[in-house]
């Protein structure tokens, strides 16, 4: 060999693989950082919804709240709220109120919400985030009593119980999210209804019925693919099939209703329920997949029929994958906003949904709506319908867990 | 041994212990490796011949639980000393493996590599042609060196990796079953470049083929477990001799097809 | 004596066998209606907004304003929008992905491992909507504060930015199942010749993954192309032909959120186009799909 040629030795070999070391752990420390910087915008996240969620609220009455009564707000019952009411609102006003709700059925929370918005007329002069609130609580109230010296300053949590319990108002302060929460419920029922029989149905069928040919290799990769639909272009097919094609049967017109078009909770709900039945049939395929071939050849052995070997041994052993993919494609259905954009969730609307064929509204929907106002108010009441979502989707997640290792079989 | 030149050794032992957690699968080897020899390590399988192999290089490191108790000499430094860096030993030790495990580069690449990372300076085309001629595979991938190493046999394949082990001028080469994935001819071929190897490399082989071990080495260490589950070299010495004149009675089972 | 009767071993029709299996059938067929059904629908409405005589192929590609209601029908302002979102987007997600899949994949400890792992999937799992959120209130005001007036309050760059954010898990997990794929024989052999952690890493297993890596890019964009909500809140409201990513300027999906939610008359040139748009959309996400599940499978056939 030529004698040019050759390797480090010693000395010079031990310099270069410290340099080759430095290298590494500089690398190392890069490879690392990008776990950081996930870490990071997570907290970040959770760090803005939370900050908005929080925080000083300098308000006004437009009316003083004694030209309606002597009692102390905070002492005002239910029966005298409603004399106020009945007796200081004009009476369309109050006719329209009775009609959404009764008011005789409403709660004190409420009444008392109803005798703010509309009468004291309380005006939101000014709102700060939870940092600001805390670091500069003290300046937040000389600058208030400065700016507007009759306003009052209080620390708010806009999540609350009467936050989640009221339905949609114009004003930010006295807006809930019950009809959207109430919508999302429906929604998310029936996609599940829709979505969980066909998708274990056609799971069953991949796994255990489908020959091995071309035809079943294009409905594996038809759903591989649909999975990876981005959900915007099924809210176009539940526009041009549900609320166009279908509308007799989702607007419940051949079932007499009257009053609603084919923008319902039913054609969104169904909607909802083809864009996760991929997710539900990839999950569930991967369910039945884990059950051990030696207890199907048990069960032909003893002269069981396909379906009897289907019915009593596979599914059993695997429903709880099933419920489990089930819940994160629903967790999924749950978070959905541009779907339900599209198909036509109502923008303003505090009815409850009654039934299939209403009007509705959703968690999300709220969350864009709100987002996308200009008044800082708004943002703060969206960090509030966030956090409830976030844990109305941790609740989801934990019970997938929970159920997963609570029935995770070992063969 | 028998030798009456001073026998100049490569590697020793002194009272090495390989644990997996409290688990001993190898324990209190002792044995001199000579140089420019080839060494084989036999035994029935699950004894621990390739535990015992990859500690010479430190490859046991990847598993978690692992830890070594004893030494391992090499030029008088113990490989598992305290500030000894597991790259430098295996820069010295390189290993061919039971599978061939070619890099997915190209032939030429596959050689090349080793070197670029070691800091080879000189002439890298003639590098890769002089190691491959010494692994005997020059002439059948001369005209394909920018090809991917897959497309070639699995022989071939092996050959090449002893080629890339052989590129960066390792003291030993640790040979982990070499021949056991491959076909009679392309087995043949390897004991072939063994032997042309020896004569610049101590190589370290194990084998589950005594007739491999009766064939291609000087000396050959003989493992066993004991009633603990743990490996031992139950008698090392030279191969003619182990094959036919062992002092341990479960050497001469084994080695005449009595055993178990 | 016990004398075996005859005993009939013909076949014997099973009715509620054969239904239950029509039915499951039916079931698993379903799935390819949903993929005609949205090529039908998409193609028809399509076919009505490209058969218009106002919309020809020089105005569509020639063009630069989209106002399907006032006769413009230039795409490039939702197009470039969108290739710009995505793109900040995989400039964010692809290095920070797969750095982070190297590091679980061939560093972390198993300890490391499952600590760092949940944080991922909950970023993967936070709705998009949020994220709009995040964007809007987190990501504009940090870049404002860095880059200073130049940011619109709706821009690109931080709509990029945060899908990026939300892609990262995706890309990190299906390149680190491609990491994990690649034998540990080839990482032995990369040891057994010197190489330390780092050279094996990156120069013997990374290439040895690469196509599945390419595969997870692939669906990378191919879910940047087709997210709408982070886009439709941050990203801005009217379409608008600039290449400035701090420039507010509307995609393809923030259009047709925002069209659609409007009120929106069924058979309108503006309605029309929206699934003209989608349906290029669908092709677009379709075809990055297909080519990455090819990959895949080529991928795993190399390695099993």
């Amino acid at each position: 060999m030529n004698t040019n040629n050759h390797y480090p030795q010693d000395e010079s070999f031990r310099a270069s693989l410290n340099t080759r070391y430095r290298t590494a752990n500089i690398w190392q420390a890069i490879f690392m950082s990008a776990l950081l910087v996930a870490l990071i915008s997570l907290m970040a996240l959770i760090y803005t919804v939370i900050d908005g969620a929080f925080g000083y609220v300098a308000f006004e009455y437009k009316k003083d709240p004694a030209t309606f009564t002597s009692t102390p707000l905070e002492k005002l019952s239910k029966e005298e709220l409603l004399t106020i009411l009945k007796s200081k609102l004009s009476s369309g006003a109050y006719k329209k109120l009775d009609g959404e709700q009764p008011m005789q059925a409403r709660s004190q929370a409420d009444l008392y919400s109803l005798f703010l918005e509309r009468l004291v007329q309380l005006d939101t002069k000014q709102i700060w985030s939870m940092t600001d609130s805390i670091l500069h609580g003290a300046e937040i109230k000389a600058e208030t009593a400065k700016k507007y010296p009759k306003a009052k300053v209080e620390f708010r949590s806009w999540v609350s119980p009467q936050f989640l319990s009221s339905p949609m108002s114009s004003k930010a302060e006295f807006a809930g999210v019950r009809t959207a929460i109430l919508g999302s419920l429906w929604l998310v029922g029936i996609a599940l209804l829709f979505a969980l029989p066909i998708g274990t149905g056609a799971a069953v069928y991949l796994q255990e019925y489908a020959p091995k040919n071309w035809f079943t290799n294009i409905i594996q990769m038809n759903i591989n693919n649909l999975a990876g639909v981005p959900s915007i272009v099924y809210g176009m097919l539940g526009l041009a099939i549900f609320v166009r094609v279908l509308e007799p049967l989702t607007s419940g017109s051949i079932f007499g209703v009257t009053d609603s078009n084919g923008r319902t909770v039913f054609s969104a709900g169904l909607t909802m329920g083809v864009l996760v039945l991929p997710l539900i049939i990839i999950n569930a395929q991967e369910a039945i997949k884990a059950v051990p071939d030696s207890l199907r050849q048990a069960a032909y052995g003893v002269g069981a029929t396909k379906w009897q070997t289907v019915w009593y041994h596979v599914l059993p052993n695997s429903i709880a994958g099933i419920l489990t993919g089930s819940i994160l494609a629903l967790s999924r259905a749950l978070g959905e906003t541009a779907p339900l954009i599209i198909v036509g969730a109502s923008t303003f609307i505090s009815v409850d949904p009654s039934g299939p064929f209403s009007k509705f509204t959703a968690l999300p929907i709220q969350i864009y709506q709100w987002t996308t106002r200009a008044q800082p108010e708004f943002h703060a009441i969206a960090a509030g319908a966030i956090l409830i979502l976030m844990v109305l989707l941790l609740t989801l997640n934990a019970t997938a867990i929970l159920l997963r290792n609570r029935f995770q079989r070992k063969y | 041994m028998q030798n009456n030149q001073t026998p100049e050794y490569a590697i020793e032992t002194k009272d090495l212990s390989i644990h997996y957690g409290s688990f001993v699968a190898v324990s209190n080897v002792n044995i001199k490796v000579e140089r420019l020899k080839i060494t084989a390590i036999i035994g029935p399988s699950g004894c621990g011949k390739s535990t015992l192999l990859r500690a010479f290089n430190r490859m046991n490191d990847f598993v978690p639980s692992s830890h070594v108790t004893g030494e391992i000499l090499l030029h008088g430094q113990n490989l598992y000393g305290k500030n000894v860096d597991p790259v430098q030993v295996r820069r010295k030790i390189g290993m061919v493996f039971q599978k061939p495990n070619p890099f997915p580069k190209s032939i030429y690449e596959n050689i090349s590599w080793g070197a670029k990372i070691n800091g080879f300076k000189g002439n890298m085309d003639d590098l890769v042609e002089q190691s491959l001629r010494s692994a005997a595979l020059w002439d059948e991938v001369k005209d394909k060196l920018k090809k991917s190493a897959y497309e070639l046999s699995g022989g071939q394949q092996q050959r090449l990796c002893i080629a890339r082990t052989i590129a960066i001028q390792p003291d030993i080469i640790l040979m982990d079953e070499p021949a056991s994935a491959l076909d009679p001819i392309s087995t043949l071929r390897i004991e072939e470049l063994m032997q042309e190897l020896k004569k610049n490399y101590t190589i370290i082989i194990v084998t589950h083929n005594m007739q491999q071990a009766a064939r291609v080495s000087d000396y050959t260490a003989m493992m066993m477990i004991d009633d603990k589950r743990s490996g031992g070299v139950i008698e090392f010495d030279d191969t003619k001799k182990i094959f036919t004149r062992p002092k341990d009675k479960r050497t001469e089972d084994y080695v005449t097809g009595r055993f178990g | 004596m016990n004398q075996s009767r005859s005993f009939d071993l013909t076949k014997k029709p099973r009715p509620g066998e054969s239904i239950i299996q029509s039915l499951l059938f039916l079931a698993g067929v379903l799935s390819i209606f949903t993929t005609l059904a949205i090529v039908y629908e998409l193609g028809k409405e399509a076919w009505l907004f490209f058969g218009n005589p106002d919309v020809t192929f020089a105005k569509f590609f020639g063009t630069t304003t989209w106002q399907p209601g006032i006769g413009h029908f230039g795409i490039w302002p939702l197009v470039t929008s969108t290739l710009i979102t995505s793109l900040i987007a995989m400039f964010v997600s692809l290095p920070l992905g797969l750095s982070a899949a190297i590091y679980l994949s061939e560093y972390a400890s198993p300890r490391a491992r499952s600590a760092l792992k949940p944080v991922l999937e909950i970023l993967a799992g936070i709705p998009t909507v949020v994220y709009g959120y995040f964007a809007l209130l987190f990501m504009t005001p940090l870049l404002q504060s860095i880059f200073g007036e130049k940011v619109e309050v709706y821009n690109m760059a931080s709509a990029g930015i945060v899908m990026g954010i939300m892609i990262l898990p995706l890309i990190s997990s299906m390149s680190e199942d491609a990491l994990s794929a690649v034998p540990r024989v080839l990482r032995e052999g990369a040891y057994a010749m010197g190489a330390t952690k780092f050279e094996t890493s990156v120069q013997i297993v990374l290439p040895a993954a690469l196509s599945g890596i390419g595969a997870a890019f692939i669906i990378g964009i191919s879910r940047a192309v087709g997210e709408t909500m982070i886009v439709a809140i941050a990203a801005g409201s009217g379409p608008n032909f600039t290449f400035n990513p701090f420039k507010a300027a509307e995609t393809m999906t923030g259009h047709i959120a925002r069209i659609s939610g409007g009120d929106l008359s069924y058979n309108s040139i503006d309605y029309n186009s929206l699934f003209a748009i989608a349906l290029m959309l669908f092709l677009v996400t379709l075809v990055l799909n297909l080519v990455s599940q090819w990959v895949v499978n080529r991928f795993r056939e190399r390695y099993e």
